[in-house]
């Protein structure tokens, strides 16, 4: 099982969250966070103009099945890309178990719907 | 030496006059003040709901209305408005210069009065075209709106202009039609012209675009429904006296009850229509009720009020959902919906409920057809002036802003300013 955690802009959002669900990724969370990085924004407050070197942008982590990593990857890569400097990161990593609270399944089986998938 | 302590009648009769005279210009001034705030609740309202990332450029563009339409039209559109007639259509075209209006108050006390009225008509727009406007262009329509189309109209009904000529006068008391009307055609025409927002449409699809804030869009009606208390009974332009002491209590009145039974209709229909009570749409509801008595709030009864108000909130439930998802045109506040089509609606109701003329207390049908002949011309008027205005700016200056500039929000493009942290 890896985590696959995927910095993107926050407009492109609605974009990645589509693909995910178009290659069957149906789980995963998701916030708002602020960094640092080579993206720069002006801004002026009262006549002193000001870079802002903080940026927002939006973390997903996505729980996948090691068959699944590939796919995942793509999509978000795809329809995250605008091409402009900003577009963000990917990261895979690996993650040691996995429980579902519900019906208390682990590893792979509580990462999908059984029925739903193969 | 003898004091001369005589009083004549005369100069007591005088004193009175002046005195009462007083009265009226205070309550004209106050109930102007009212109509200003009124761009406080305009302001929170779009501010409210639309998205965070676009707040300081939506109170900017309310900001720029008032201030702008202030100059303007105490520089051209007061004289255009009310100056002397000149074939019924418009006034003396003029830099100002006094003496253009003669009324019992001080022509500045009305010209004060008269500048508020237009620019609730000039900042109605702003909602509809919310969130992917250019400022500059913006501003440019802001001034031709208090320079030409709002006065001109204004004119014909308020100025000495042909509809106030007519054999039955056209009744709009204090500007169903020529404020709220005026601005919901004109925002009809702008949204059509910039076209919806991004993503708002899939295919057939409407999809949400939920505001930031609810609490603003509350605080900016209650603050609108306050100073319709201005609007409305301050249209009287008169306080001292019997009469008229009568006739502005009667007109609060029916403006509380006209925008209590628009909430209660709205929440009622929208309850049944989708199942939960909005909120959203008692707000609208609220204002609809507001516009749609504005027309006839002088001279229908109570219950006449409370009904315009029903009605209203009906036709406004329905009206945003015909609009948004079968028309697919994309008014983010429900500014035609609440000021165009109520307006409309509430001048015409006029015909019906009048109590002296109107068609329910027998009054024949001529008061109704005055209502419709102005209700018509007026709206064609604002349709017609905001279509070309809104065609020569897309094709100069632009009116729309990139995609890239609407995607990451106006305010860090338009104004390298952010609204929160």
């Amino acid at each position: 099982m890896k985590k696959i955690e995927a910095i993107i802009r926050k407009t492109k959002f609605e974009d990645v969250k589509d693909a995910l669900l178009e290659v069957g990724i149906e789980f995963f969370s998701f916030w708002d966070v602020r960094g640092m990085g080579q993206t720069r924004q002006g801004r002026i407050y009262r006549g002193v103009a000001y870079d802002t070197s903080i940026i927002e942008r939006t973390l997903l982590e996505i729980i996948v099945r090691d068959k699944n990593v590939e796919k995942t990857v793509l999509a978000v890569m795809k329809s995250g890309r605008t091409g402009d400097i900003g577009d963000g990161k990917i990261f895979v990593s690996n993650i040691e178990e996995s429980y579902r609270i519900r019906t208390g399944e682990f590893g792979d089986e509580s990462l999908y719907v059984k029925g739903k998938e193969e | 030496m003898i004091l001369d302590t005589t009083i004549t009648l005369g100069a007591l009769a005088d004193n009175a006059k002046e005195l009462a005279m007083s009265i009226d210009t205070v309550w004209v001034l106050i109930a102007g003040v009212l109509v200003f705030f009124m761009q406080t609740g305009f302001a929170f309202v779009e501010a409210g709901f639309t998205r965070s990332k676009n707040t300081v450029n939506i109170l900017y563009k309310n900001l720029m209305d008032f201030s702008i339409g202030s100059i303007a039209f105490y520089l051209i559109g007061f004289a255009i408005m009310f100056g002397p007639d000149h074939g019924g259509f418009i006034g003396s075209v003029s830099i100002f210069n006094s003496d253009l209006w003669s009324g019992g108050i001080p022509e500045e006390a009305y010209l004060f009065f008269q500048t508020v009225f237009c620019a609730t008509a000039a900042t109605i727009v702003s909602g509809a075209m919310a969130e992917r406007t250019e400022f500059k262009s913006y501003l440019v329509y802001s001034v031709l709106i208090s320079v030409i189309i709002y006065p001109i109209s204004g004119h014909w009904a308020w100025g000495g202009g042909w509809l106030s000529q007519m054999a039955t006068p056209f009744h709009d008391f204090a500007g169903s039609s020529v404020v709220h009307m005026v601005g919901g055609m004109i925002a009809l025409t702008g949204a059509l012209a910039l076209g919806p927002r991004l993503g708002k449409y899939k295919g057939k699809k409407s999809m949400a675009i939920p505001g930031h804030n609810m609490p603003y869009a509350v605080l900016g009606v209650f603050v609108l429904w306050v100073g319709w208390f201005g609007f409305n009974p301050g249209s009287q332009i008169a306080a001292a006296g019997t009469a008229n002491a009568l006739a502005i209590s009667h007109i609060f009145m029916t403006t509380n009850l006209a925008a209590a039974a628009g909430a209660c209709t709205a929440l009622i229909v929208s309850w049944l229509i989708y199942g939960k009570p909005s909120l959203a749409f008692a707000l609208n509801g609220v204002l609809a009720g507001l516009v749609g008595i504005t027309a006839g709030c002088d001279v229908v009864s109570n219950g006449g009020a409370l009904l315009i108000g029903i009605i209203c909130g009906v036709v406004l439930v329905f009206a945003v959902n015909f609009i948004d998802q079968k028309l697919h045109i994309d008014d983010p506040v429900g500014a035609v919906s609440v000021h165009g089509l109520c307006g409309a609606l509430g001048t015409l109701l006029v015909g019906f409920f009048a109590q002296d003329g109107g068609l329910f207390y027998g009054g024949g049908s001529a008061l109704l057809v005055t209502q419709v002949i102005g209700v018509v011309s007026i709206a064609a008027w604002a349709l017609g002036c905001g279509f070309i205005l809104f065609k020569i700016l897309k094709s100069t200056i632009g009116l729309r802003v990139s995609k890239r500039v609407e995607e990451e929000g106006l305010d860090i493009y338009e104004h390298g300013e952010q609204a929160y942290e």
